[in-house]
């Protein structure tokens, strides 16, 4: 097997494309990073990010393991703990819930329960997103974790976001949950039938360059400017926030789409500044909605920037409800680009 | 084991005579195994314990002092007095912690294993736990990985025969937890955890073979608790004769025996081993005492590394 499947590009083009480039060059750098989860070294991952590793980097540092969870992500805290950099993959999100112990008792609070005798530097990885596999395979879990004091959260949008934000997750000292959403990836899913939404995303989906550079945890990204609407959106729904802002734009309407990045730390700063320029806020998630990441992000709205809102803030999350599997029913739950037009119009007088 | 036993005897009568805070698992009665074990170990191995882990941490050569006064909350305790009796720890001797939640050390301890492996250096790592954590998940998931990775890890199941309050026969169809070993396809062994020399004999082989590159072992140490399952727990659910029968088998009893029958130590040399430990125990108390209380917000500065 070549050790670049399609050949060692100049610029990852796909996510899945620049998260192998991140941890090539990590592993590269940095002999105590190493691998470990299902289906991820023979294999190369249910989606394709570990894709030629093995070969490059050996069984030793790239481990496929048991369908165990609380043990994958328990031994990368006991590896982590003693002076390694494990990167565990969690085939979907969903899965989490099977390690939950390890990570928000173990890796969580570890550093803080011994006084600061130890670091974890630990990164999860875990697709989330709804992509018609229903309620066990579709959640986006995100917030869970920011309600876990010690963990860190990472959430790229583009190529470019998602290597140097990756390359930052390996050299932090802490635990980090990094997700990223299956149809940004770019690849093919596991039965082979591609189930994208990056084709036509243009321009906003910035490539990842080759080489060196990280993207800092707590920087939010303005991905378009605006003054009359804030929105903060992540993952998938920053896309459909642009897709929303564009059609608006032809009405007008300036929409300003921030992508926080990480939700841990979060960049309070940017957000409560372009809510400060707009007067408007709405945040679009595509967790569910009660004490969500746009519950989060409303309170600090309320919190710091009240007297500078015209409007009420408006959350568009899925309703509280498991993902169900009809596709009519899927794409109801699911934030669209009309939903987010709908809301923008809302906020405005 | 004497040092384990003095202090868990004083830190009994700290608990009874003053607000000492927070609560606390004692481990008198299963000092075999910690320090039966802990023997084949230097600062370079790991362990990991459970909630029950002073007996650990001492045998693992933690400083006392820093154990004590974190008993007391103190600033100075191990864990600045941010973990306590439950989440005492010593990286400094490879101390991994002990730990709040029955069974999530033993995949850390498989994890710690891995980094022994990558270093190949001939460290190992110990999990210790109780009967009640072979029925959680993640000791199967754990043992089974690190029977599959061949890491250099001992499993130590300290079965004291009650998960709190229940009997282990209530809670699983077998009588020795070593033969789940089998299930995993590494080797399994029954020992008399009341026999600091037996548990010294097994924890040496299985720790020989991990340092060689044979892969984990799991001991099973039959061993009692002689105080309740925690701070003043009555327990209620144990007869008095079946804890007379255990104590007859007090493993501190039985080693000063052996000292005296089978190595002609002298009664002099034991008695002066014991005023050692007296005094290490009230000079830990007097540091602990002395120390200063964390600042109010001290809180803020472990939440993240950096």
């Amino acid at each position: 097997m070549p050790a670049e499947p399609a050949g060692a590009p100049a610029e990852a083009r796909s996510i899945v494309q620049a998260l192998r480039m991140a941890l090539i060059e990590e592993m590269e750098r940095d002999p105590s990073v190493f691998l470990l989860g299902e289906d991820i070294a023979v294999f190369g991952g249910a989606y394709r990010v570990t894709e030629g590793l093995l070969a490059r980097f050996g069984e030793s540092r790239v481990r496929d393991t048991p369908i165990s969870e609380a043990a994958i992500v328990g031994a990368a805290v006991g590896a982590a703990m003693t002076g390694l950099r494990p990167v565990v993959e969690i085939q979907f999100n969903d899965f989490l819930a099977c390690a939950m112990d390890q990570i928000v008792n173990q890796a969580a609070k570890m550093r803080f329960m011994m006084g600061g005798q130890v670091t974890v530097p630990l990164v999860i990885r875990a697709p989330v997103g709804a992509t018609g596999r229903a309620a066990q395979h579709s959640q986006s879990l995100e917030a869970w974790f920011m309600h876990a004091p010690g963990l860190k959260v990472a959430f790229p949008s583009t190529p470019y976001d998602a290597k140097g934000l990756l390359k930052s997750a390996i050299r932090d000292d802490n635990p980090v949950m990094f997700f990223e959403h299956k149809l940004l990836y770019g690849g093919s899913s596991p039965g082979g039938k591609a189930k994208t939404a990056v084709d036509g995303l243009g321009e906003a989906f910035r490539p990842a360059p080759a080489g060196e550079y990280v993207v800092p945890f707590g920087v939010a990204d303005v991905k378009r400017p605006g003054r009359d609407v804030t929105v903060v959106a992540t993952g998938l729904m920053v896309h459909k926030a642009l897709a929303a802002a564009a059609a608006l734009a032809a009405e007008g309407i300036e929409v300003e789409v921030i992508d926080p990045r990480t939700l841990v730390p979060l960049d309070r700063a940017a957000i409560v500044a372009s809510v400060r320029k707009t007067g408007r806020l709405v945040v679009v998630s595509e967790d569910v909605l009660t004490c969500g990441v746009a519950s989060e992000i409303a309170a600090l709205a309320a919190e710091e920037a009240l007297w500078s809102l015209d409007a009420p803030v408006v959350r568009v999350s899925v309703p509280d409800t498991p993902i169900p599997f009809a596709p009519n029913n899927e794409a109801a739950v699911i934030p669209q680009e009309q939903t987010i037009v709908r809301a923008v119009r809302s906020v405005l007088p | 084991m004497l040092l384990i036993r003095r202090f868990e005897e004083k830190l009994y009568h700290l608990f009874s005579t003053r607000d000492m805070p927070g609560s606390m698992h004692q481990y008198n009665g299963q000092e075999a195994v910690a320090a039966g074990v802990c023997a084949h170990l230097s600062r370079t191995d790991y362990i990991t314990s459970n909630h029950r882990g002073h007996g650990h941490c001492i045998a693992k050569g933690a400083d006392l002092r820093a154990v004590m006064a974190e008993m007391f909350a103190k600033s100075t305790g191990c864990c600045r007095g941010m973990g306590g009796s439950m989440h005492i720890a010593d990286f400094g001797v490879g101390m991994l912690g002990a730990n709040g939640i029955v069974a999530a050390g033993v995949p850390i301890a498989a994890g710690a294993g891995i980094t022994c492996q990558v270093r190949g250096k001939g460290q190992v790592s110990v999990a210790f736990f109780g009967d009640g954590a072979v029925n959680e998940g993640a000791f199967h998931e754990a043992v089974n990985l690190a029977s599959v990775w061949q890491l250099p890890v001992l499993f130590v199941c300290e079965n004291n025969l009650y998960g709190f309050s229940t009997h282990y026969r209530r809670t699983m169809r077998i009588t020795d937890i070593a033969d789940r070993a089998a299930a995993y396809g590494i080797p399994g062994a029954v020992v008399d955890g009341m026999d600091v020399e037996a548990v010294y004999e097994a924890a040496g082989a299985a720790i020989r073979r991990a340092r060689g590159g044979g892969g984990p072992t799991l001991i099973e140490c039959k061993t009692y608790r002689f105080m309740g399952h925690s701070r003043f727990e009555p327990s209620s659910y144990r007869t008095r004769e079946e804890l007379e029968e255990w104590k007859a088998k007090d493993p501190l009893t039985r080693f000063a025996e052996s000292l005296r029958r089978d190595f002609s130590v002298p009664e002099a040399e034991i008695g002066r081993v014991g005023e050692e430990v007296a005094q290490e125990i009230e000079d830990a108390v007097r540091f602990a005492e002395q120390s200063p209380d964390p600042a109010p917000d001290d809180w803020r500065r472990y939440i993240y590394a950096g």
